[in-house]
């Protein structure tokens, strides 16, 4: 039963990681109907910026702020300059950008940092807390870091001016400029937001997965997984799709599958809501005549 | 005559290679309602759009005197212009008082915004029944109210509307016109006002032009237009 337990939480504590990962594709989704392939690559440099301020000695929680606000800066800039000139491109080829920038990204950081594995240290203590057995500091923490995170997005979105221009920008591009919210800055600063999750997500799975150039490809799956068994057009939704696949993938990788068919999991969840209910568990179904 | 707020001259804008208006020039005058008639396809549309930076423009454009050229839409917005579009344009998945927070999304007095936002409720009573719906789940005639109430938040000093009587019910309709002469006495609002309801657009309206096929064909007071024999035979129906 203690195991059992504990593979639940586990799942919750990675869940997490998804939830961010999807919420993030969920973010750039809904303000340009596009899906943002190279997110995890994004993640995955972020967290070697985090690696290199805590090996040049600063202290975990000044490079953890440090690192999202340079993510940040990064995803407004790699909006403005690369993702802008493409925007009235036809899909194909902002799909080829993506998988440029996937790439790029990737050889980037295995030029700079080497492909050798590396650990990355995590914030919380070795030790279970409060003497339990069926959870670590870390999973516990990492779950922390997550719900905080999720709920300041939340209140972004909800209580702020900018938080509500930034909804309306996605929602309807016209009538945002004519009531003078400058578009083209709201889509930048979704970037900046969604490369800042993002790079929370990578600092909270690396000490699990260890930092290597390619250490998101399975979680973006993951996160693509829960983003469409949550409705892609849903933050709520794709936030619950990241804590099912989570959950999911830990059960059935301990009981039913093994852990090394586990990231078939994600790719089979992705086949059966594309399949039965291709706009997810909370997403819009949309109907058009014809 | 009082000073002019709008000076438009020779203006051609189009969608894409087609040319849609070709060569419009008018004038509004500070404090009027004016309003721009014509069948469907001669240009009305256009040119708000234009005005607002929607497509692209060729021509002299002055607004209060100064020329508007090189600005964008979001830059009209804040010398204060606001634009009601056809199909009213509101965001039908927030709530109306959300509609209505991002009309005022521009201003610094955040304050006095929140004052507006309860005047409108004074304007549009069902508005205010209808606060924290969601806008898309509201009906044709609340959703137009809606849209206006979202540019007055604004506190613009040109109201520009693309028929705010499309699709309504008559009763509506007198409605949202009486609500139209209000904000111009009382708010004094000047008022662009694009319609297919002729009569009633020259009943309210003291300048009228009549545009055809992209081409400025009459203009003047709106009551010499009223009595004027093309007019009335084409537009009013008798």
């Amino acid at each position: 039963m203690e195991t059992f337990i504990h593979q639940v939480v586990a799942g919750i504590a990675t869940g997490g990681v998804y939830a961010s990962m999807a919420l993030a594709l969920v973010m750039i989704y809904q303000s340009t109907h596009h899906i943002n392939f190279a997110q995890g690559e994004l993640a995955m440099f972020a967290t070697y910026m985090s690696w290199t301020l805590i090996n040049a000695g600063v202290s975990y929680w000044l490079a953890f702020t440090c690192t999202i606000l340079l993510a940040f800066a990064l995803g407004v800039l790699i909006q403005r300059i690369i993702i802008r000139p493409v925007e009235n491109a036809p899909v194909l080829n902002i799909v080829v950008v993506f998988i440029g920038l996937l790439v790029i990204l990737n050889s980037i950081a295995g030029w700079v940092f080497t492909y050798t594995i590396k650990s990355f240290p995590s914030p919380f203590p070795k030790e279970p807390p409060f003497g339990l057995h069926f959870i670590s500091s870390h999973e516990l923490g990492s779950i922390g870091v997550t719900f905080v995170l999720l709920l300041l997005l939340f209140s972004f979105f909800k209580f702020t001016p900018l938080g509500l221009a930034m909804r309306a920008a996605a929602q309807n591009p016209d009538s945002s400029r004519l009531v003078g919210i400058r578009v083209g800055w709201m889509l930048a600063l979704g970037w900046g937001l969604a490369a800042a999750i993002g790079s929370v997500a990578g600092m909270m799975i690396a000490p699990v997965v260890f930092l290597d150039p390619n250490m998101m490809s399975g979680i973006l799956l993951y996160a693509f997984a829960a983003a469409l068994v949550g409705g892609i057009d849903s933050p709520g939704g794709a936030v619950l799709g990241g804590f099912i696949v989570g959950i999911l993938e830990n059960i059935l990788g301990a009981y039913v599958i093994g852990t090394e068919l586990k990231l078939s999991v994600a790719l089979v969840l992705i086949i059966v809501v594309l399949t039965i209910k291709p706009a997810g568990l909370f997403g819009k179904v949309i109907v058009s005549r014809v | 005559m009082s000073r002019t707020l709008l000076q438009v001259t020779d203006m051609h804008a189009g969608y894409g290679a087609t040319e849609v208006l070709h060569g419009l020039t008018m004038t509004i005058e500070e404090g009027s309602i004016t309003t721009l008639l014509g069948a469907n396809g001669a240009g009305k549309t256009t040119t708000l759009r234009a005005l607002s930076k929607m497509i692209k423009v060729r021509g002299q454009i002055q607004f209060d005197g100064k020329a508007i050229e090189g600005k964008s839409t979001e830059d009209i917005v804040r010398l204060g212009v606001a634009h009601v579009p056809d199909g009213r344009g509101t965001f039908g998945s927030l709530s109306t008082e959300e509609n209505l927070q991002l009309g005022s999304y521009t201003r610094k007095d955040k304050q006095e915004a929140a004052l507006d936002q309860e005047k409108m409720y004074t304007y549009f009573p069902r508005l205010k029944e209808r606060r924290q719906q969601q806008a898309g789940t509201l009906s044709g005639g609340e959703q137009q109210m809606l849209a206006i109430a979202r540019a007055l938040m604004l506190r613009p000093r040109l109201l520009l509307l693309d028929e705010p009587s499309f699709g309504l019910a008559p009763l509506i309709v007198r409605e949202i016109f009486d609500i139209m002469r209000t904000i111009n006495q009382v708010d004094k609002v000047t008022i662009l006002l694009v319609e297919q309801n002729a009569a009633m657009a020259l009943d309210l309206a003291k300048y009228a032009y009549l545009l055809e096929t992209g081409k400025l064909v009459l203009s003047g007071l709106a009551e010499d237009l009223k009595k004027d024999e093309a007019v009335r035979r084409s537009y009013l129906g008798h």
